[in-house]
């Protein structure tokens, strides 16, 4: 598998196929984990960073992980193809900047499914990313993969304050469970700021999934837990499978029912604008498309259009991406022909000219 | 200033939040009313902020008045000092001699929790031990490369294999 490959398509977890997939976009599941014997990344000298990609890199690359996995060097990759990695979830933005010089890669998948960070902030960063509500496949996927390597490497790790991370906030189980959703209707009732306060309360962070501010573009959320110590890695997966992703959806479910019973002309209005600016501009940039596909996402979803399917929407919002959009128009454009392109490319994707 | 009333630094009313803070060497006052000092502060902040930028915040809160001796990690020379600055710790090694300081800031960060539950390594046991063996001796390995000391590093590099070894029984 190439880069070039997986480019004009969205990964398996944007499929838009998964359990509640009409809320919860996607599940993520990361676990950090550190070589014993080694300084954390940060700290570690120039000799020590090699040594440690390079254990790595015959680990996962050894065939234990599965077949074709792509291993991606990120000294010798082009910015492109790491912001092109950043948009789909396979690397952080820290990774794809890190000081340039840094020896530090990425193992891919071959059906994207898993990602493994090499010299992040930890030695090892674990991901899995699963399209709907799948939180147990992401975290059985990332446990087996840390079982494989275990038996090859030993992770730092003390009895008191388990698997040990640079960061103190990771140390203990060194998990993240993420839940990327979509929420429109709470975003458009302004009840997403409830949402907001119960999830402090409840020691979650929620985050914009684009944009740098707390502002989400596209009314998509990512959902996380903060915890990693003194609780195991089945509490907070049942915390999430029972309790946060449930209530948080059917308090979408409860705004959107009330958005249709008072105010259905006004949604009709968004949904229809919504298609008639996406069908028919000519010059548009990421954040206004962002924001169109989220209405129009939701239009699907309460069924007020039915001009265009969910997966084919859940995929303008990665390929409307700067680096996705100039890897399939194969050139590097300015921003100002990149709006042209875009505006083409989705005419053309909702089948408009 | 004795019996004067400061102003909040933002506003007219009266402040009722002081802090000071050392940035790259030069001191910042903060004076601030209620409003302004949550405005600034970390309740408010907690859901968009960073996790590790809160970290930084909190634990400069912290250390207001040091008047304590500064912790050294002796396996990487890291500071207590230089870990606020960043909020990332140097080696493994870290934890057990930042013990005291850090278990304030892990609690807060893990709703109270300073113990782990949850997965162990397959190999756990008698490794915690030769973990910190290991490190010692990586240390010692840099250094004689450092030096040209080649004979030594070779040595080392052979007595970590051996150590590693023994790691891989189960
Ligand atoms: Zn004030
Ligand atoms: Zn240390």
């Amino acid at each position: 598998m190439t880069l070039r490959q997986i480019t004009d398509h969205a990964g398996e977890w944007l499929r838009g196929v998964g359990p509640q997939s009409d809320t919860v976009i996607s599940s993520r599941v990361r676990l950090a984990r550190n070589l014993a014997g080694y300084p954390f990344v940060a700290r570690a000298s120039a000799r020590q960073h090699h040594e440690v990609l390079d254990r790595c890199r015959a680990e996962v690359m050894g065939g234990r992980l599965g077949e074709g996995v792509l291993w991606v060097d990120l000294r010798e990759s082009t910015p492109l193809d790491r912001q092109l990695l950043v948009e789909r979830h396979l690397i952080s933005r820290q990774h794809a900047g890190a000081g340039g010089a840094l020896p530090r890669a990425v193992a891919i998948g071959a059906d994207e499914t898993f990602a493994i960070m090499v010299n992040e902030e930890d030695h090892l960063r674990i991901q899995s990313l699963r399209s709907g509500m799948q939180l147990d496949e992401a975290f059985n996927h990332v446990n087996r993969i840390d079982d494989l390597l275990e038996d090859r490497m030993e992770f730092a790790f003390s009895k008191r304050f388990g698997y040990l991370t640079a960061c103190p906030t990771n140390v203990g189980t060194g998990i993240r469970v993420s839940v990327m959703m979509h929420l429109p209707a709470l975003k458009l009732t302004g009840e997403i700021e409830k949402v907001r306060r119960a999830a402090r309360d409840m020691h979650l962070a929620i985050r914009g999934l684009f944009g740098e501010g707390s502002e989400a573009m596209g009314d998509l959320y990512q959902v996380s837990n903060q915890t990693t110590l003194g609780k195991p890695e089945q509490e907070i997966l049942s915390e999430f499978k029972h309790t946060v992703v449930p209530q948080i959806i059917a308090y979408e479910q409860q705004a959107r029912r009330a958005l249709l019973k008072q105010r259905q002309a006004q949604v009709d209005d968004k949904v229809w604008r919504a298609w008639a600016t996406l069908t028919h501009a000519h010059v548009i940039d990421t954040e206004e498309v962002l924001a169109m596909l989220s209405h129009l996402r939701m239009g699907v979803n309460m069924g007020r259009i039915d001009t265009v399917d969910i997966t084919t929407i859940n995929e303008l919002f990665l390929l409307a991406q700067p680096a996705h959009l100039q890897k399939l128009i194969g050139a590097e454009m300015d921003p100002t022909t990149r709006r042209e392109a875009r505006a083409k490319l989705i005419r053309q994707r909702l089948g408009q000219r | 200033m004795a019996g004067l009333k400061r102003k909040c630094d933002q506003c007219d009313k009266p402040a009722t939040h002081h802090s000071v803070e050392i940035v790259k060497g030069q001191k910042i006052e903060k004076h601030l009313c209620e409003e302004h000092a949550i405005q600034e502060g970390l309740a408010i902040k907690a859901v968009q902020t960073p996790i590790n930028k809160l970290l930084t915040n909190f634990v400069k809160q912290q250390s207001l008045p040091s008047p304590q001796p500064e912790w050294v990690c002796d396996q990487c020379g890291m500071t207590f000092t230089e870990f606020r600055e960043h909020s990332l710790l140097g080696c493994p090694e870290c934890y057990r001699a930042f013990e005291e300081p850090l278990a304030p800031l892990l609690e807060r960060a893990h709703e109270g929790e300073t113990q782990h539950l949850g997965k162990v390594p397959h190999r756990v046991g008698e490794g915690e031990q030769r973990q910190q063996h290991l490190l010692r001796m990586r240390k010692r390995l840099e250094e004689a490369v450092a030096c040209e000391d080649y004979e030594l590093a070779a040595r080392l590099r052979d007595d970590i294999q051996r150590l590693e070894g023994q790691g891989q029984v189960r």
